[in-house]
């Protein structure tokens, strides 16, 4: 028998802020979820299995058009690159890249003519935000467009980090009936987009939205991603701010990714619309998305 | 008493119900061609799971459902009465007396005539997170086990079996076999099955083990505005243990010989059902107490 005072001790690990444990996935398992919802959804439900993918060089739009790609056959996913005058080249680059691998049929359609034909000629003192939000309209109304023109669906791209920040357009980016990413944080989408092969080159760049030279999407939170998905996935779970300052994570990257949060709830809600009645649509008039 | 039972993991159409009949009949008379003599749907079946304020509007009453079933049955096998007797268990939105539920009924088909056995009401509604069923539906008041040709069932529902009590409560009153239909939405992908299966699997396994009794239960699957029911139904023997697995996600038959002669053997084994009920007195005043420290 031991003595006591040797016994040996087995200590729980306590939390770790560098462990990605809330943001686990199985890369298999989801890739073969998210095929299943994207079949489901157009081809079961609205007859329809073509998809149209805006394809910015970026991860988002790389994973998701690998999805469906998967789930309909390259040749029924159709890839648009859609530049600004002022849009990284490198992006156009890395977007061919992608379309190349996957062999898709893809087409370039600048939009310049289209966002500047209002901007220059009626607003030509507008600030790099308001050219960006003018830039995502336009590039939803091709989109939507392209989808009617090749009987397709438009495929949307904003993972769960940018919704839950406010980190798009309204009605822009969010506006694509179908989103297979929406629910994943950045960093597990970068786990799927190394599980389904997307480039080095892709992987590897900081992101960015692409709307001034120079911009990522770190400099523009002021937090890393890993950092603001791990505090993301406790708030999300239920932890208060002061829980998760304990587990060791900075009260001012805390503040950061809470404020985000809380300042852009509407962004992910429909119009607000005034209540006159007992059968207001989504108040008392309640139906599912496919009844 | 040893039967045939068949687990029919199914994707719904979403409020078609007519198709949905069919297509239940379709696989009930499939199951019974090989050799099932009772078939297991899931939970809300004949219409797909999230209605909101569709459920006033595709509920119907258990009577209803009888006929409408037998009517698809006879039409699925050519208008001809289908000789083998077969029991259907299957989930639907039902209305009595102007009140919807979330039921299960039992349906036994003999030289093709119905008759409904049983009809259990969900016990517990989840309202929380993805679900809201205590706005479209009422609570059921009561588990119940039934006599069937087969021996003594229950029907239990999705959360009924997330509580221990339920299952608890069947075993006690009676049943050998509890099936157990349920409609579960993905949540959780980090391991290799959804994390929500895993936990039905936990608790299911755990049912058959304590209570010596025999759980068949049916998954929905395919997609309701992007959440992805999981599939993965099992069917555990009274030793806890998996006698077959549905595939995730996938539209899937199981069939399964279950032998009721095996309870006895597990439960001597490990008598906690006797156990159970030699304490009930007092596990009755305890739950007591609990209501009045509530």
């Amino acid at each position: 028998m031991l003595e006591v005072s040797r016994l040996p001790i087995i200590r729980a690990r306590k939390t770790d802020p560098e462990s990605d444990e809330n943001l686990r996935i199985n890369p298999e398992l989801v890739t073969d979820f998210l095929v299943r919802f994207l079949r489901d959804e157009c081809i079961r439900r609205r007859g329809v299995s073509r998809a149209v993918v805006g394809v910015s060089g970026g991860v988002d739009s790389s994973v998701t058009t690998c999805l469906c790609v998967r789930a309909f056959g390259a040749e029924n996913v159709f890839a648009f690159r859609l530049p600004y005058k002022t849009s990284s080249p490198e992006s156009l680059t890395h977007a061919q890249m992608l379309i190349e691998m996957l062999g898709v049929p893809s087409r370039t359609i600048e939009i310049t003519p289209m966002a500047d034909g209002y901007l220059q000629n009626a607003e030509p003192d507008a600030d790099p935000r308001r050219i960006g939000n003018v830039c995502a309209r336009c590039r939803m109304v091709i989109l939507f467009d392209q989808s009617m023109k090749l009987h397709a669906l438009p495929i949307g791209t904003s993972n769960k980090t940018e919704r839950m920040f406010g980190y798009f357009t309204w009605h822009a980016d969010d506006a694509p009936p179908i989103n297979p990413l929406g629910d994943l944080f950045k960093t597990q989408v970068y786990k799927l987009a190394r599980y389904l092969g997307v480039p080095k080159l892709i992987l590897e760049k900081p992101p960015s939205a692409d709307l001034v030279v120079g911009q990522t999407t770190e400099g523009d939170w002021g937090i890393s991603i890993p950092v603001a998905d791990r505090i993301l996935a406790l708030l999300l779970l239920g932890y208060r701010e002061k829980q998760i300052v304990r587990k060791g994570f900075r009260e001012e990257d805390v503040r950061i990714v809470k404020r985000m949060v809380d300042s852009t709830h509407w962004k992910r809600k429909m119009p607000t619309v005034a209540m006159i009645s007992t059968s207001a649509i989504g108040e008392y008039y309640l139906r599912p998305v496919d009844y | 008493m040893q039967f045939c039972a068949a687990s029919v993991q199914l994707a719904p159409f979403k409020g078609r119900i007519e198709e949905n009949l069919n297509r239940i009949a379709e696989a009930a008379l499939r199951c019974s061609e090989e050799g099932a003599e009772l078939v297991v749907f899931p939970e809300t079946i004949t219409t797909g799971y999230f209605l909101e304020g569709g459920v006033a509007e595709l509920s119907m009453t258990s009577q209803e459902l009888v006929e409408r079933l037998h009517r698809a049955l006879k039409s699925c096998a050519g208008n001809k009465t289908f000789q083998k007797d077969l029991d259907i268990i299957l989930g639907f939105y039902e209305e009595e007396d102007g009140i919807f539920y979330n039921s299960g009924a039992h349906i036994n088909f003999q030289k093709g005539n119905p008759a409904l056995l049983h009809v259990h009401k969900k016990f517990f509604l989840p309202t929380y997170g993805v679900f809201d069923e205590e706005r479209f539906v009422a609570r059921g008041k009561k588990i119940q086990t039934y006599p069937t040709r087969f021996g003594p069932f229950a029907i239990l529902i999705c959360e009924d079996v997330w509580h221990s009590i339920s299952a608890t409560i069947a075993a006690l009153k009676g049943a050998e076999v509890i099936a157990v239909l349920a409609a579960s939405p993905v949540r959780g992908v980090s391991s290799t099955k959804y994390d929500n299966l895993e936990r039905y699997e936990r608790m299911l396994r755990a049912i058959g083990e304590e209570h010596g009794v025999w759980v068949i239960n049916s998954m929905l699957v395919g997609f309701e505005g992007g959440k992805g029911f999981c599939g993965g139904s099992i069917i555990v023997d009274p030793f806890g243990k998996i006698r077959a697995q549905g595939p995730l996600a996938e539209e899937f038959i199981l069939i399964a010989d279950i032998d009721l002669d095996e309870i006895p053997v597990a439960r001597q084994q490990f008598p906690a059902l006797a156990d159970l009920r030699s304490v009930l007195d007092n596990i009755i005043e305890q739950f007591q107490e609990c209501e009045m420290q509530c």
